[in-house]
C-alpha cells in the first residue's frame, strides 16, 4: 500500500514538472525570461541591451542597470534610481516592473531607437509608462543611453501655511446617556445613475457634504431582482473621495462584476459618514483638462500643487456627463510621482471608448496623501 | 433579568402560600409613594414572616401578630406593583401599589440633532423623560417647560404636559447662527443642551478676477449664506476654467470667510464659482 502510494506520489510530481514545463505560467515566465536576460553579460544586439537593462530594472538591480548604461557618466547611480522610484515618497517608491515590451522604431549599424513600455504594478493598480530609449553600439557590443527624466526640486524654504483644520471630541463614558453625542456629518447623493456594461453593472453617482464640519463617507449599493431578493452588495472602495471638506462634492462608483442590468429592478444605496479629523490643505489645482478621443481615451492634465506640503500620492476622479447633464461614467487613476509645491506632474485616466462619445461635460477633483495623513 | 427573577419569586412564595392563605387580612395602602414610610396593622398573637414582592425587590420580615409592621423612608423606593404575603399561626395577602414620588428629580434630556443650519422650522426636537429622586418615572402629567435661546436670536419658550412620563417638543433653528442653549425644565430641575446653529448653503455667491503675471487671481466676496451669515471656513469653493475645449479647477477651502487661487490666464476663458450644488457669478476673461 506504501509503495503504492510512493509511486503515485511520484507519477503525480512528474506530470506536474512536466504541465510546469511545458505550459508555464505567466508570472514564473516573467521571471524566467528576467533571469535568463540578466544572465546574458553581452547585448550584441540593440534588443538584447534593452531586455538586460530592463530585467535588472525590474529586479531593482540598480547597480546592475547602473553600470551597463553607454551614458552613466552623465548622472550618478543615484539619480538615475531617483528617476525610476522618484525623489520623494511616492508610488513609485514601492512600484516595481511587472512586465515590459520592447518596439523597435528604427536601426542603423551603430545606433537605434526603441520604445520600451513598462507595466509597473502597485498597490493600487498598475500604470503604464513609455521611454523611449537610444541604442548605441560600442565595439562588438550595445548599450542603452538612458533618457533620464531629471526631477524637479523645490529648494530648501519655509512655506508660511494659514493651517486650517478640524478635531474631533466624542462623548464620554462619564456622560448621561442622554446627552448628545457630536452629529455625524449630514451628506446628500445628489445624482446616481446605474449603467449596465458587457461584463458588469455600474452604479455611479455623486454624493455631497452639506454640513459644515468634514466626512468620512462610504457608499453602499445593493442591486435588487423584482422579489426583492438582492443580487450583490459592493461599495465604492476607492473609486470615491472618501473625505469630503465642507459642500465639497465627490463622484463615486460602485462595480458589480458579472452582474446584467436587466436582473435589476432597484439599487438600495446606503450612503454613511462619520466625523473625521482633516485639514484643509493641500489645494490642488487640475490644470488643462482635456479628453483625448483616440481608440484608448484619456482625460489628461496637469495636478499643480498649491500649497506648502508635499503631496505624496494624488488620485485623480472623473465625472463625464453627457449633453443633458446626465452621468455616464466615473473613471479614477494615480499620479505615480510626488506632488511638489507649484510644479506641475501630468495625469491621465482612462474611459471606455463607447462611453467618450457620449461624453459633452467632465469635472474631475482630486484627492491626496501625504505620509502623515490622509486628507 | 431582575424583574424576571423577582416575579418567578413571587410566584413560588405565592404558590406556597395560596393554600394556607386565609382569614385574617393584611392592612395595606392602596398606593404609597416610593420612599415613604408607613406602617401596617396586624391582628392575632404569635409570630409570623411577612413576604412583600415587587418590582426589582423582595422583602421578608419576621413580624409579632398584633403589633404594627413598620416599614423604614426608602425601603420601598421602586415604583410599581406590589404583593404582601403573611404566613405563621395565621396568612393573609395584600397588593398594593408604590407610585413615584410626584416631585421631579431629575430628567434626562434628548436634544436633536446637535448641530443643524440656522432658519429651519421645526428642526430642533426635544424630548424630556422626567424621574424622581428614585429615578422612577413620573407617569403623572407634570408640566415640562423647553426654551431654545441664542446670543444673536428670540427666546423660544414651549410649555407643555408630560404624557406616560415624557414631553416632547419641536422648535425652529434661529435665523443667526451660534450656539443655542437648549432647557428642558419641569419641577425646578433643568437641563441643558447646546445646539450648534451653523450658516446654510451660500446665497448670491460672487467672485472677482485680475491679472496676476500670466495667471488670473481669483477671489470671492466674503461667502454668507441667505440669512445673512458668514459661511464657515474650510467650506469648499470650486473654480473652474473653461478655455478651447479644456478646462482648468481648484477647489479652494474659505480661509478668513473668502476662497482665493489662481488659474492660468487665458484671453476669452469663461471662469466660474460654486459651493456645492449653488453656482456663483461667471467671469468672461478679456
Amino acid at each position: 500500500m506504501g509503495r503504492l502510494l510512493a509511486v503515485i506520489i511520484l507519477i503525480v510530481t512528474l506530470l506536474l514538472v512536466v504541465i510546469g514545463t511545458v505550459w508555464p505560467d505567466k508570472a514564473a515566465l516573467a521571471m524566467m525570461v528576467g533571469t535568463r536576460a540578466r544572465t546574458i553579460h553581452r547585448a550584441t544586439s540593440p534588443e538584447a541591451a534593452a531586455q538586460i537593462l530592463l530585467s535588472d530594472i525590474s529586479a531593482r538591480d540598480w547597480p546592475s542597470a547602473y553600470s551597463r548604461l553607454a551614458n552613466k557618466s552623465e548622472f550618478s547611480e543615484d539619480q538615475f534610481e531617483r528617476d525610476l522610484t522618484g525623489g520623494y515618497p511616492s508610488l513609485r517608491s514601492h512600484a516595481t516592473v511587472d512586465s515590459f515590451d520592447l518596439h523597435p522604431l528604427h536601426a542603423t549599424n551603430d545606433e537605434a531607437e526603441i520604445r520600451a513600455d513598462l507595466h509597473w504594478s502597485t498597490v493600487v493598480g498598475d500604470f503604464q509608462e513609455s521611454r523611449a530609449l537610444k541604442v548605441v553600439r560600442n565595439g562588438d557590443t550595445w548599450a542603452v543611453d538612458w533618457p533620464l527624466t531629471k526631477e524637479q526640486h523645490v529648494p530648501p524654504q519655509v512655506i508660511a501655511v494659514n493651517y486650517l483644520r478640524w478635531d474631533v471630541i466624542y462623548r464620554g463614558p462619564e456622560d448621561d446617556w442622554g446627552t448628545q453625542d457630536v452629529e455625524a456629518p449630514h451628506i446628500r447623493i445628489v445624482d446616481m445613475n446605474p449603467v449596465g456594461r458587457p461584463d458588469e453593472v455600474a452604479v455611479m453617482g455623486e454624493i455631497l457634504n452639506e454640513d459644515v464640519v468634514p466626512a468620512y463617507v462610504t457608499v453602499k449599493a445593493t442591486l435588487l431582482r423584482k422579489d426583492g431578493s438582492a443580487i450583490a452588495t459592493e461599495d465604492a472602495f476607492d473609486k470615491i473621495c472618501h473625505t469630503l471638506l465642507p459642500k465639497q462634492v465627490s463622484p463615486f462608483r460602485i462595480d458589480f462584476p458579472n452582474a446584467r442590468l436587466a436582473d435589476v429592478d432597484s439599487v438600495r444605496m446606503q450612503p454613511t459618514s462619520s466625523l473625521v479629523a482633516a485639514s484643509a490643505d493641500p489645494v490642488v489645482e487640475i490644470e488643462d483638462q482635456k479628453l483625448n478621443a483616440s481608440s484608448r481615451p484619456t482625460l489628461s492634465g496637469e495636478l499643480v500643487n498649491q500649497s506648502g506640503q508635499i503631496v505624496n500620492i494624488a488620485h485623480v476622479l472623473g465625472t463625464f456627463y453627457d449633453n443633458r447633464g446626465q452621468l455616464q461614467w466615473v473613471s479614477d487613476g494615480y499620479v505615480n510621482r510626488a506632488l511638489l509645491p507649484r510644479i506641475p506632474a501630468a495625469f491621465a485616466i482612462s474611459i471606455p471608448p463607447d462611453v467618450v462619445s457620449k461624453v459633452n461635460t467632465y469635472r474631475v477633483t482630486t484627492t491626496t496623501f501625504t505620509s502623515h495623513q490622509y486628507q | 433579568m431582575k424583574t424576571a427573577i423577582t416575579l418567578s419569586l413571587g410566584f413560588l412564595v405565592a404558590l406556597t402560600l395560596c393554600g394556607r392563605a386565609a382569614g385574617q387580612d393584611l392592612q395595606f395602602p392602596k398606593t404609597v409613594e416610593a420612599g415613604r414610610a408607613f406602617s401596617v396593622p396586624t391582628t392575632g398573637s404569635g409570630k409570623a414572616t411577612l413576604y412583600v414582592v415587587g418590582p426589582t425587590q423582595v422583602l421578608r420580615r419576621e413580624v409579632s401578630l398584633g403589633e404594627n409592621i413598620a416599614f423604614a423612608r426608602g425601603e420601598m423606593a421602586n415604583a410599581g406593583h406590589y404583593t404582601a404575603f403573611l404566613t405563621g399561626s395565621s396568612t393573609a395577602t395584600a397588593d398594593f401599589d408604590v407610585t413615584p414620588v410626584s416631585q421631579p428629580s431629575s430628567i434626562s434630556f434628548l436634544a436633536k440633532p446637535s448641530r443643524l443650519a440656522v432658519d429651519l422650522p421645526n428642526g430642533i426636537s426635544g424630548v424630556a423623560y422626567v424621574f424622581d429622586v428614585f429615578r422612577n418615572l413620573i407617569l403623572q402629567p407634570t408640566p415640562v417647560s423647553f426654551q431654545l435661546s441664542g446670543a444673536n436670536s428670540a427666546v423660544q419658550v414651549q410649555k407643555v404636559e408630560t404624557k406616560n412620563g415624557v414631553a416632547w417638543v419641536k422648535m425652529n433653528s434661529a435665523t443667526r447662527s451660534g450656539p443655542a442653549q437648549f432647557e428642558a425644565e419641569a419641577g425646578g430641575v433643568v437641563d441643558k443642551r447646546v445646539i450648534e446653529q451653523v450658516p446654510g448653503d451660500p446665497c448670491n455667491l460672487r467672485m472677482t478676477a485680475r491679472a496676476d503675471g500670466d495667471r488670473v487671481a481669483l477671489e470671492t466676496d466674503p461667502v454668507r449664506d441667505c440669512s445673512g451669515n458668514p459661511v464657515p471656513d474650510g467650506t469648499i469653493i470650486s473654480f473652474t476654467e473653461s478655455y478651447n475645449g479644456e478646462t482648468s479647477t481648484v477647489d479652494a477651502p474659505l480661509k478668513r470667510g473668502v476662497a482665493k487661487t489662481d488659474l492660468p490666464a487665458y484671453k476669452g476663458a469663461t471662469i466660474t464659482v460654486a459651493a456645492g450644488v449653488v453656482m456663483g457669478n461667471e467671469i468672461r476673461w478679456q
